[in-house]
């Protein structure tokens, strides 16, 4: 159990607690983002906590090879090199909104700081914001920025973030989510992001690691592990998979994109990313139909070729088929209990994807 | 008009005195207490966060004349204040503060300790995730944001200890330039008749006591304000 | 099954009908001098038995009672520790003329809890070997006052001033000598007489001519001028039996 594993984040804890038990063991990768993600009630706000040395739970942590916790160490919060990005800001509201983003910068070396205050303030766009007084009077998405920012700027080596959009309305999070996906490409620190929104999860991780009460029951690369219907995310009402994907060509006349990936092309509406960019697209189960003949004269534009590679029953008049497009790309599609059998749909068998719409998740 | 004799003005001059002691004090003594009462989860808060209430019901003269034999010459406390050379503490300036230091205790913790609770532990972890150690969170943001309970503290403490009586009485001697405080002289004044003197004193103290509550909490109004 | 319940009406009938005979039996409401308090229960307990009349004891200071009395206190006789506040509410028609008399002669006692530590003549007072004399303050009580004259005759009022500390009544001036905050205080000889003997500490009797005579007075006031409890109680006071209890606890008699 305390063995260390470099070029990795390892968690191992254990925590009674009055209403239920964690037991959580889990690692994940040191870079891209890594989501924590269960219903409610699960433990993940518990972990996240459990990381930061603000829940004191037995168990042992290892970063990147260094002990933050284990049976005899046990690293008090504020000397883990972390940022916490709480559910609710959490301003400080006796300090203004520049000594709020100051508040940690201020207490790391000069010699550590990385992110300097002009690049946070740009990747998050706080320049109207910093020279506000008073962080009551910023809106609850800018509140939440200015935290983001206030985490980053202690340079932190991990990046925790609590449900960091749960507490926003619809509005909000949309003004947030481009600055989320701008620092998931920009910054090159892990970051352990807590959610129970699939979408969230969709468009901002790489890694997923699952929990239930109180359990890591799967983790693995996002795509993989969503796909995998032994597991409760494929049996959510948007449960789908996600395809990375390279914009290839835009066609201006009908102003779409198509974007290729080793199992074949999308088209979707135009994007602005420039040919070559990487795109991360979604598909919903419930927008793919299948077909076991290439249809003709259908106004859907995406039809791709694939393999039934597991069948799995859903309900009483629902089935979820995996699809292989190819060795590493997965579509989800759900159908009803009638359509497989009048179809005679069985594993293996060779079959086309009809894909309603597409999500363009950055 | 009755006028006001060197040794009126005394009482005042030594009420002032004992009640800004008493305040520093309290707050030295106030602060830590208050937070760690806010914070305990031990079984034996209960029984501390009582015995700090105490004084809220115990009629002043037998808390006073409890520490008049705590700290006589067999009391626990006076055999220490002899053993260390510092002498007795009844009848002198130091007695009377420690009397009012425990008499005003419950003024100065119970308002602070409502303002740690309210705070709340969510300011202080995220300050923790910013790097603030334990006494850097509690200066840098416990601190400040317990403001106004602090001022609530500095109020209630100050004046309750300038309207104490039955502790001064107990253990003061009523020894003019030492002992004799305001209620005090105000007491003899009302027993001995001389109703002149008396009214001059107490009409003064009422004066002044709303004088000093209306500034503090005019200028806690425009602190809060500035806060929000 | 049929219960018997006692109703409330039934209570408060009882309860009525006790209230009727204690006022047929007369009650007396006295304010009494709290150096007095012992020597006035013994007399209370022996009255009740042998009148039938009960008595409700305050004790406090003569000059809060006195203010008191002023303001429509509701007590029938007033046992002063001194002749002054008695005189006072004769003069202004709040005590019925006539009606006072000394009860009892103070006796000022220079105390210690220590024994063996005042000598039989006083002496310790002119050493200066203490470092807190007790006394109650002489504007208020009559004993302070006597101790004050005391000091004055001895010629040490000047030199004991940074020793004195001040009670505001004699029971204060006992507590601060008890707890042995102070070595030495002026006290009354009944507060610490019990049975006719001294039990504790060491003390000095001061002499009578070094003192004017603390006359405490007793006298019966206007509003209970008709109330024949009133009377029998003070007759009672100055009766044979009540004089050897106040004798006993070191009072003089003129």
């Amino acid at each position: 159990m305390s063995e260390k594993h470099v070029s990795e984040i390892r968690a191992h804890f254990t925590l009674q607690l009055e209403s239920f038990a964690l037991d959580a063991t889990f690692s994940a990768p040191v870079v891209g983002v890594t989501a924590l993600f269960g219903p409610s009630g699960s433990g993940k706000t518990t972990l996240l906590r459990c990381i930061a040395g603000l829940e004191r739970a037995a168990g042992s942590l290892y970063m990147n090879g260094e002990v933050w916790q284990d049976d005899t160490i046990f690293m008090p919060t504020h000397r883990r090199p972390l940022g916490y990005v709480f559910q609710e800001a959490s301003l400080f509201p006796h300090l203004s909104v520049r000594a709020n983003l100051e508040y940690g910068f201020k207490r790391i070396p000069p010699s550590e700081r990385r992110v300097p205050l002009e690049q946070v303030v740009e990747w998050l766009g706080l320049e109207r914001l910093i020279e506000r007084g008073d962080p009551a009077k910023l809106s609850g998405g800018e509140r939440q920025r200015v935290a983001i920012g206030r985490a980053l700027l202690t340079s932190p080596r991990l990046l925790l973030m609590d449900e960091p959009l749960a507490a926003l309305d619809t509005n909000s999070k949309q003004d947030i989510l481009p600055y989320l996906e701008r620092l998931h490409r920009e910054l090159n620190i892990p970051v352990l992001y807590v959610s129970h929104a699939l979408d969230e999860v969709a468009r901002l991780a790489d890694h997923l690691v699952l929990l239930q009460q109180g359990r890591v029951i799967a983790s693995g690369a996002l795509g993989e592990t969503l796909a995998r219907l032994d597991l409760p995310t494929a049996h959510l009402d948007d449960a789908g998979a996600v395809i990375m994907a390279a914009v290839a060509q835009h066609d201006e006349a009908y102003h779409l994109t198509r974007l290729d990936f080793s199992g074949g092309s999308l088209w979707v509406g135009q994007v602005k990313q420039p040919p070559g960019s990487r795109v991360r697209a979604r598909v919903l189960a419930r927008d793919v139909s299948i077909a076991t003949v290439m249809p003709h004269g259908s106004s859907i534009t995406n039809i791709l070729n694939a393999r039934i590679a597991e069948i799995r029953d859903e309900g009483p008049d629902k089935v979820m088929v995996r699809l292989m497009l190819s060795e590493s790309h997965v579509l989800l599609s759900r159908i009803t209990r009638r359509s497989r059998d009048l179809l005679n749909l069985t594993v293996g068998m060779d079959v086309f994807a009809q894909i309603k719409s597409v999500a363009l998740m950055s | 008009m009755a006028t006001l004799d060197p040794a009126d003005l005394h009482a005042v001059w030594l009420t002032l005195k004992l009640a800004s002691v008493t305040t520093c004090l309290l707050l030295l003594i106030a602060t830590p207490l208050a937070w760690w009462l806010a914070h305990s989860r031990k079984w034996y808060k209960g029984p501390v966060a009582a015995v700090v209430a105490l004084p809220l019901v115990l009629p002043p003269t037998v808390l006073g004349f409890y520490l008049l034999l705590l700290m006589g010459p067999h009391g626990a406390v006076g055999e220490l204040t002899t053993a260390l050379g510092l002498g007795r503490l009844p009848f002198t300036f130091y007695g009377l503060v420690i009397g009012s230091v425990f008499f005003s205790m419950p003024f100065a913790v119970q308002p602070i300790q409502n303002a740690f609770e309210a705070i709340g532990r969510r300011p202080l972890e995220v300050a923790a995730t910013l790097r603030a150690g334990a006494w850097d969170r509690f200066v840098s943001v416990a601190l400040p944001l317990a403001r106004p309970g602090f001022l609530t503290a500095i109020i209630l403490a100050f004046a309750h200890t300038v309207g104490e009586f039955g502790v001064v009485l107990m253990l003061g001697g009523n020894i003019p330039g030492e002992t004799r405080v305001l209620s005090v002289a105000i007491y003899s004044h009302v027993e001995a008749m001389e109703y002149g003197a008396a009214h001059f004193l107490a009409g003064g103290m009422v004066l002044f006591s709303f004088v000093v509550l209306l500034g503090l909490y005019l200028a806690g109004g425009k602190l809060s304000k500035v806060t929000r | 099954m049929k219960s018997f319940k006692l109703s409330p009406w039934s209570l408060m009938g009882a309860l009525l009908a006790t209230m009727a005979q204690a006022a047929n039996a007369g009650e007396v409401n006295a304010a009494v001098a709290a150096n007095f308090t012992e020597p006035v229960k013994q007399i209370v307990e022996l009255f009740q038995k042998e009148s039938g009349h009960t008595v409700k004891l305050s004790f406090g200071s003569s000059g809060k009672f006195t203010s008191q009395i002023k303001e429509g206190a509701p007590f029938d006789v007033l046992l002063a520790a001194d002749e002054k506040n008695p005189k006072m509410l004769e003069q202004e028609g709040l005590a019925v003329e006539g009606s006072r008399f000394v009860y009892a002669l103070g006796k000022l006692v220079l105390w210690s809890a220590q024994p063996g530590y005042v000598d039989d003549k006083g002496t310790v007072l002119g050493k200066g070997s203490y470092n807190k004399l007790a006394i109650a303050d002489p504007k208020l009580a009559p004993y302070g006052f006597a101790a004050q004259e005391t000091l004055q005759k001895l010629e040490l009022w000047d030199k004991v001033q940074s020793k004195l500390v001040t009670g505001e009544s004699i029971t204060q001036a006992y507590q601060f000598a008890a707890t042995g905050n102070a070595e030495l205080a002026f006290i009354a000889l009944s507060q610490i007489t019990k049975d006719g003997k001294v039990t504790e500490g060491s003390w000095w009797i001061v002499p009578a001519h070094m003192y004017s005579p603390i006359k405490q007075s007793a006298v019966q006031l206007t509003a209970a001028k008709d109330k024949a409890a009133a009377q029998a109680f003070l007759a009672f006071l100055k009766g044979e039996k009540a004089v050897a209890i106040i004798r006993s606890f070191g009072y003089e008699l003129p």
